[in-house]
């Protein structure tokens, strides 16, 4: 029974039956429509709502949440705390990654049991990760703290803002390090090693080798990583934030996921929420085009 | 390696002991402080050398927060969520490679949507969702005004209310958690790769669609199973904001979210030696599933992002 025209993503020898892939296929999509598609077509409809407090009464709005969220003053404030956050995040996760990849790459000995330890941060829990961070920093206890203070710098993550912004900047790194790293490491290993000999032999020291052929033909690797570090910053870090400052001082750390749930559950400004989680819906859509270049990126570059 | 340069090794072994010092340093505080007395914890500076106090800790734990209990909810909503991801993600994956039916094209757009949108950006409606999981039936009842059609019919009026609460249950921790895109596409791109021969020679035998399944392409996909389970075991034992929205009951929270309620706040003694204890425990098993299966955990973690 072999399939006369070509469907993509299908076996050329399959099945016609019709009832059994409905049958296969329904746990997923069951769990799809309700937990899926139901509440984000909903969240859609509740950001065009809006609701008294009692939820007595609701009325059809139009755009009225989203131009109420862009003129308030702590969403402006949440979306800067975001940007600023993810992108130091970013940066130190990357660079941090990079030279603990190249360093790997260039040792033998001891190289997986520095590889196993790496990792670990990998297997802990964000909100533990965070617990941990915001103990070595506690203002009263942490040893950390205590080792700034004895510098004479003052350090408060409880009331000065960048305080806490530098903290949960570090406890975040600290949990991601080791995703970018393993996929720098597979990168490196990658590389033909003819392209590093010819330019050792053309007297490229190890440096300049790595800076002027390892990292361009690491590129769509960073890309990929840059894209995840952004929604792992954006989405993920939930638990670190509510763990170490809970989105304070005063909105200091208040990034955009932590505030969808602070308007949601706690202000219990359903429609404002629904609006905030309709933005981020949109912003997750964008990083997900962007993945997509990267797959399309990575198919040209495989020589 | 190219050419032999000790200066630049040597300069390479210590950052790397650079990296271990900064992902250990952490770890290492949070045993001191776990196995210190609480009036020790506070001292500052703090002692750099651990005491003999860590069971006494966990037993503390163990009381304040009935960890043991925690413990097991974690194992469960971890081996469920991974199980059930594997499962639907393998019959999914099937479908849709090896049968030709009509909405074929259809149902892969769905699954893959999914992709697109983390759970933590639609929180409030999926608690809706999961406090309640006959509310889309009851929202099309409201929609279709079958209420007043059946007042203008009979004259009675009538009230529907349907109610499927899963809050402070297992299912309502796992099942929203385990549809995943990611996992079927693993599967797919693995199926895409098993020989066409295979299928071929099953039928030849008269092996069913199903047989074919279990008996060639389940053994088939072994490995690609064991180290997506691993990724999949980490991501449900380290879920938070689930647990944490649908647990009232403090019973059913899971292992993380008992080391948060541990957490000392300005207005609670500061007890973070039994935290960090708790810590420990709570993140002992994903570490020990890390080291053990290190190769496996670094195959799926690469192939579950392609």
């Amino acid at each position: 029974m072999v399939a006369t025209t070509h469907e993509p993503g299908l076996k050329h020898a399959h099945f016609r039956t019709a009832g059994l892939p409905a049958m296969l296929l329904l746990p997923q999509l069951l769990i799809l429509l309700f937990f899926f598609f139901i509440p984000s077509i909903r969240a859609l409809f509740q950001a065009f709502l809006l609701a008294d407090p009692f939820g007595a009464t609701v009325h059809f709005v139009w755009f009225d949440n989203f131009t109420a969220l862009f003129a308030s003053e702590s969403y402006r404030n949440s979306v800067w705390v975001t940007i600023w956050f993810t992108l130091a995040q970013n940066v130190v996760t990357i660079v941090v990654a990079l030279v603990l990849a190249f360093a790997t790459d260039r040792v033998v000995r001891f190289q997986s049991a520095y590889k196993g330890v790496i990792l670990l941060p990998y297997a802990i829990a964000p909100v533990i990760a965070g617990v941990m961070w915001a103990f070595l920093f506690n203002p009263a206890v942490g040893p950390i703290a205590f080792f700034i203070k004895s510098l004479g710098i003052a350090w408060d993550p409880n009331r000065n803002g960048s305080d806490a912004m530098l903290l949960v900047v570090l406890a975040a790194s600290w949990k991601h390090i080791c995703y970018d790293y393993i996929f720098l490491v597979a990168g490196l290993l990658a590389i033909p090693g003819s392209l590093m000999e010819a330019a050792a032999v053309d007297g490229a020291g190890p440096v300049r080798r790595f800076a002027q052929i390892a990292l361009p033909l690491l590129g769509p690797t960073l890309f990929f990583l840059t894209t995840m570090n952004f929604v792992y910053g954006f989405f993920e870090t939930f638990a670190i934030i509510d763990a170490v400052t809970r989105g304070g001082p005063a909105g200091a750390t208040n990034i955009l996921v932590y505030k969808v749930y602070q308007d949601g559950f706690i202000n219990l400004d359903l429609g404002s929420s629904a609006a905030q989680s309709v933005l981020l819906m949109a912003f997750a859509l964008l990083l997900t085009l962007l993945q997509f270049k990267y797959i399309e990126r990575k198919v040209n570059y495989s020589i | 390696m190219v050419e032999r340069s000790p200066i630049l090794t040597a300069i390479c072994h210590l950052i790397l002991i650079g990296g271990i010092i900064l992902v250990c340093m952490p770890l290492y505080f949070a045993f001191i402080a776990g196995s210190l007395t609480m009036e020790e914890v506070q001292q500052v500076p703090m002692p750099w050398l651990p005491g003999g106090h860590f069971l006494e800790n966990i037993a503390t734990a163990w009381t304040k927060v009935d960890f043991g209990q925690l413990l097991v909810n974690s194992l469960i909503v971890a081996v469920g969520i991974t199980i059930g991801k594997v499962a639907i993600s393998l019959l999914s994956a099937f479908a849709i490679t090896y049968f030709r039916f009509r909405f074929r094209i259809l149902a892969f757009w769905l699954i893959f949507t999914s992709l697109m949108l983390p759970v933590e950006v639609r929180i409030v409606p999926t608690y809706e969702a999961v406090a309640n999981a006959a509310l889309p039936i009851q929202w099309l009842i409201d929609l279709l005004n079958i209420q007043g059609l059946w007042e203008w019919i009979s004259g009675n009026r009538i009230e529907i209310a349907l109610e499927w609460n899963m809050l402070n249950t297992y299912q309502g921790l796992i099942l929203p958690l385990i549809a995943s895109a990611s996992a079927t596409f693993l599967f797919r791109q693995f199926f895409l790769t098993v020989p066409e021969e295979l299928l071929e020679a099953a039928r030849l035998d008269g092996a069913s669609a199903m047989r074919f399944f279990w008996t060639i392409l389940l053994p088939l996909s072994r490995s690609n199973i064991i180290a997506l389970s691993i990724i999949l075991f980490l991501y449900g034992w380290n879920q938070y904001l689930w647990p944490l929205l649908f647990t009232t009951d403090k019973d059913m929270a899971t292992a993380v979210i008992g080391v948060k309620h541990l957490i000392p706040r300005s207005d609670t003694e500061p007890a973070w030696n039994v935290a960090m204890s708790a810590a420990l425990l709570a993140m002992l098993p994903p570490v020990l599933v890390v080291l053990v299966m290190q190769r496996w955990f670094v195959r799926g973690l690469v192939d579950s992002s392609k």
